[in-house]
């Protein structure tokens, strides 16, 4: 399986990490992987979500400890004690995400931290415009170091992190996805910025789940595989299918329950769904008995579809039928009350109440039922609690214990059992192992197939290959808020729907799959 | 359907209760408050001579049951995340409104009337700006505050109403038997209609529900904005019942009626164990809270001690009994180290 690196440059690697080991409680992160990063090229890094490649960014920019293996510079082994000894070291990295400060200039955003100073230790504002504009200049962005932060767009704010990333003459730069926000021409002078950076002889991490970038801009690739090294290479050296196989692998190593594939009739059917910025075009049908999955890349508007349908945003346009009759959903009281149930994928922001007992949160959506004319029957609480806690074995000190205190599996549970307890016709599940160890994953999945021959409808999204497949009837594949594909039966392999979700228009003559 | 009984696998057991309710009762904050009741009323006791003479205790309930009154409803609120720092303005506008009704001719049951709408009012507003328009309600109760006193004193300048008749008296100084005031017994009225509200109704386990995640409350199917909407009425509807109580008391409205109350409100609130950021506490520790207020004041007033210092008492106990718990948890924490 492993791809020897052939032709290996013989210039020394500025960074090479080897054996590196990361465990997390019940998830082992990274399984001894490699990366080796080298002056003046952009390595790829690719990889499904779950591989470790957000890991691997958080021990090269030092926000992670490592468990095991050595990382060195020049040959050099380092160890990093915090993020400082990384930007020490050259090491930084432009997330989408990158802290920058909308009410301060420019020029404060890229030195902030670390600006010149006067010798009366004050910040030399003059110095700091001075070499702010020179960075500016280098990477052409069309905007001045006074300009305020709050007037420029997404692309020009990414040109900020990039000469804030630049500013601490940094030698390895880590780009994290770096156009998921960016407009095709703004794409374009990042290609161009890029090969700046690798003129100057910096090392480029390049993370990114677009494949015609990837082969565009990279020199060279390194694959993870459920945090293990498969392969790497020089991208002259490979073919797109190739990369793609190697990605997402061919062994299914899990087990899944065994399901009838026997549907009954529509339960919801969704037409013509659609949001000003975050989806739209969405046509789908769901019937009983069935798990249909939702495959796609991170951002690809699944969970705001599903938060639509579920009434938390409102969309522009759309019809939604339950049993055929239309049904106006606008919010999740309304949801609730027509049979549709949400098990978000922030458990803790948006799944279980914290601070609330156990109990309270199982009947949270159902004291219309434990209740009687408005005033609480504890009794019954309890009871109900007691019978959904036991259906899905549920590990707690006591009923009256704070969800909080419960591990994230076991909340995980006491969410679903809150659902479960309404009798809704269909369930939303976002990403419903994310997170969690695999034993209780294979226990989610069990309980998943349980619930789909009771006659549930279940709608899975999920971002992990290998369970889209290993438990869907159907899946649909999302792709930049529209539907790429509908997939079924002999049509269901990891190749194929990679390629609907990451959009890779070249045909697949030549491939096998 | 989906809800066939499960065979009957590893049936794991798990208990409804950890610690039985009498050793919850025992550690909770309201029983820490009722110690510090008792002390501070014997301390008065030893104090002062007048102290334990029932008409004076029964005056002495006037500094608290007005307040209470709002910190009832209040409580509620800030359980459920919110606030509204406007009541002692609701009060004033309210009380000028009444002041206004008179001078048409209004008799006592339209007074009373106009009192508890325009207090529904007010809530309604803050409650339009917080719920529908999304704004912090600390923001906007902060203007409220300066808006509805505003108005009072537009109307009436350096002025006063004066003259509202007899039977409007009744309900600030009307006694219902012996020592007991209408003002003690609508204390105790509302008193049990918020206590089984929050701890006894589904809109009570969502004011919880929301205090502690307003977004898992939204996803959990509960209307989130129209809870706070009630909250907000209830709060404005409570500023209202106070402004009848204390106008009748006073028998005038002046602008600067209830100056300040609104601070007073949620100090017991606080003091009577309610997270000032939401989440938790309880009715039994606001009304504790209420006499432990009414006890500081009436002591300190017996002993002839000025207003002022009486502040600095009460931001003292509410600091001191606020501090205790964790200054405690601390040393206990050191010990075990």
């Amino acid at each position: 399986m492993t791809h020897p690196a052939p032709h290996a440059p013989d210039v020394t690697p500025i960074v090479s990490m080897d054996m590196i080991t990361k465990t997390f409680p019940g998830v082992k992160a990274l399984d001894d992987v490699k990366l080796d990063l080298y002056p003046g090229q952009v390595t790829a890094l690719v990889g499904e979500n779950g591989a470790g490649k957000s890991t691997t960014v958080k021990i090269l920019t030092g926000i992670y400890k490592t468990d095991g293996g050595t990382i060195r510079i020049d040959g050099q082994p380092v160890s990093f004690a915090a993020p400082n000894d990384a930007a020490k070291a050259g090491i930084t990295a432009i997330h989408q995400e990158t802290v920058l400060f909308d009410e301060l200039s420019v020029a404060e955003n890229i030195y902030i931290g670390h600006a010149p100073k006067t010798r009366f230790g004050l910040i030399d504002t003059s110095e700091m415009h001075r070499a702010a504009s020179a960075l500016l200049a280098e990477i052409g962005a069309p905007f001045n170091s006074h300009t305020q932060l709050r007037e420029l767009g997404i692309a020009n704010k990414h040109l900020v992190a990039i000469a804030r990333a630049l500013s601490v003459d940094a030698r390895v730069v880590i780009m994290d996805e770096p156009t998921a926000a960016l407009s095709h021409k703004e794409i374009e002078e990042l290609y161009d910025l890029v090969d700046t950076l690798k003129s100057q002889g910096k090392a480029i991490l390049f993370i990114s789940h677009k494949f015609d970038e990837i082969f565009r801009i990279a020199d060279r690739y390194t694959v993870f595989r459920d945090g293990a090294f498969v392969g790497d290479g020089r991208i002259a050296d490979i073919a797109e299918d190739d990369l793609v196989t190697m990605m997402v692998g061919r062994s299914v190593d899990q087990i899944f329950p065994a399901r009838a594939h026997d549907v009954g009739e529509e339960v919801l059917k969704v037409v013509g769904y659609e949001h000003p910025t975050e989806f739209s075009e969405i046509n789908f049908s769901l019937n009983r008995g069935e798990i249909l999955g939702f495959y796609g890349l991170v951002g690809a508007g699944r969970s705001e579809f599903m938060q639509a349908l579920f009434g938390i945003t409102k969309p522009s346009k759309g019809v939604c039928r339950i049993n055929g009759d239309i049904t106006v959903i606008r919010s999740p009281a309304d949801a609730v009350s027509n049979g549709i149930v949400y098990v978000p994928e922030d458990r803790g922001k948006q799944g279980a109440v914290i601070g609330l007992p156990i109990f309270q949160n199982i009947t949270l959506p159902s004291l219309g039922r434990t209740s009687r004319r408005g005033f609480l029957q504890m009794a019954e609480e309890f009871k109900l609690a007691r019978e959904y806690s036991q259906r899905l074995d549920l590990r707690a000190a006591a009923l009256d214990q704070d969800v909080g205190n419960l591990s994230g599996g076991n909340q995980q549970k006491v969410v679903i059992a809150k659902w479960l307890a309404t009798q809704p016709q269909v369930i939303i599940l976002d990403e419903p192992t994310k997170g969690i160890d695999i034993g209780s994953k294979a226990a989610v999945h069990e309980f998943m197939a349980e619930l789909a021959a009771q006659g549930l409808s279940v709608i899975m999204v999920s971002s992990e290959i290998p369970e889209v497949i290993g438990m869907s009837d159907r899946v649909i594949v999302m792709r930049e808020g529209r539907i790429a594909a509908e997939l079924n039966g002999a049509d269901l392999s990891p190749e194929i729907l990679v390629r609907h979700a990451a959009g890779i228009t070249s045909s697949s003559e030549g491939n096998a799959a | 359907m989906t809800d066939a009984p499960q065979p009957a696998t590893q049936a794991r057991h798990v208990p409804d209760r950890l610690n039985s309710s009498a050793a919850r009762l025992f550690k909770s904050w309201e029983a820490l408050l009722l110690a510090v009741a008792i002390s501070i009323f014997m301390i008065n006791s030893f104090a002062s001579p007048y102290f334990l003479n029932a008409w004076n205790l029964s005056d002495a309930t006037f500094n608290f049951t007005e307040k209470a009154m709002i910190a009832f409803a209040m409580a509620l609120l800030i359980i459920s995340g919110e606030i509204d720092l406007s009541v002692a303005s609701i009060i004033a506008l309210a009380s000028t409104a009444m002041g206004l009704a008179l001078q048409y001719g209004a008799g006592t049951p339209e007074l009373v009337m106009v009192g508890l709408t325009v207090g529904l009012l007010c809530g309604a507003f803050n409650g339009f700006f917080v719920t529908v328009l999304g704004l912090p309600s600390i923001v906007v109760t902060i203007g409220t505050m300066s808006l509805f006193r505003g108005i009072s004193f537009i109307i009436l300048g350096d002025d006063a109403f004066r003259g509202y008749p007899s039977s409007f008296s009744w309900f600030g100084q009307g006694y219902i038997y012996w020592v007991f005031t209408v003002e003690m017994l609508l204390f105790v009225i509302i008193a049990i209609i918020y206590g089984v509200l929050l701890h006894k109704t589904n809109f009570g386990r969502a004011v919880y529900a929301i205090g502690n995640n307003p977004t898992a409350a939204l996803f959990s199917g509960i209307r989130v904005q129209r809870v706070k909407f009630i909250l907000f009425l209830l709060t404005g509807l409570m500023s209202g019942v106070a402004a009848v109580c204390l106008t009748s008391r006073l028998g005038s409205t002046r602008p600067s009626i209830a100056m300040g109350m609104e601070l007073e409100v949620v100090t017991m609130v606080v003091l009577g164990g309610v997270n000032i950021l939401g989440g938790s506490g309880t009715i039994p520790g606001v009304v504790i809270a209420a006499f432990v207020m009414g006890l500081v004041t009436f002591g300190l007033g017996l002993l002839n001690v000025p207003g002022i210092v009486m502040s600095i008492f009460i931001g003292l106990l509410l600091i001191g009994v606020i501090a205790l718990p964790r200054l405690w948890a601390m040393v206990a924490a050191r010990r075990k180290a």
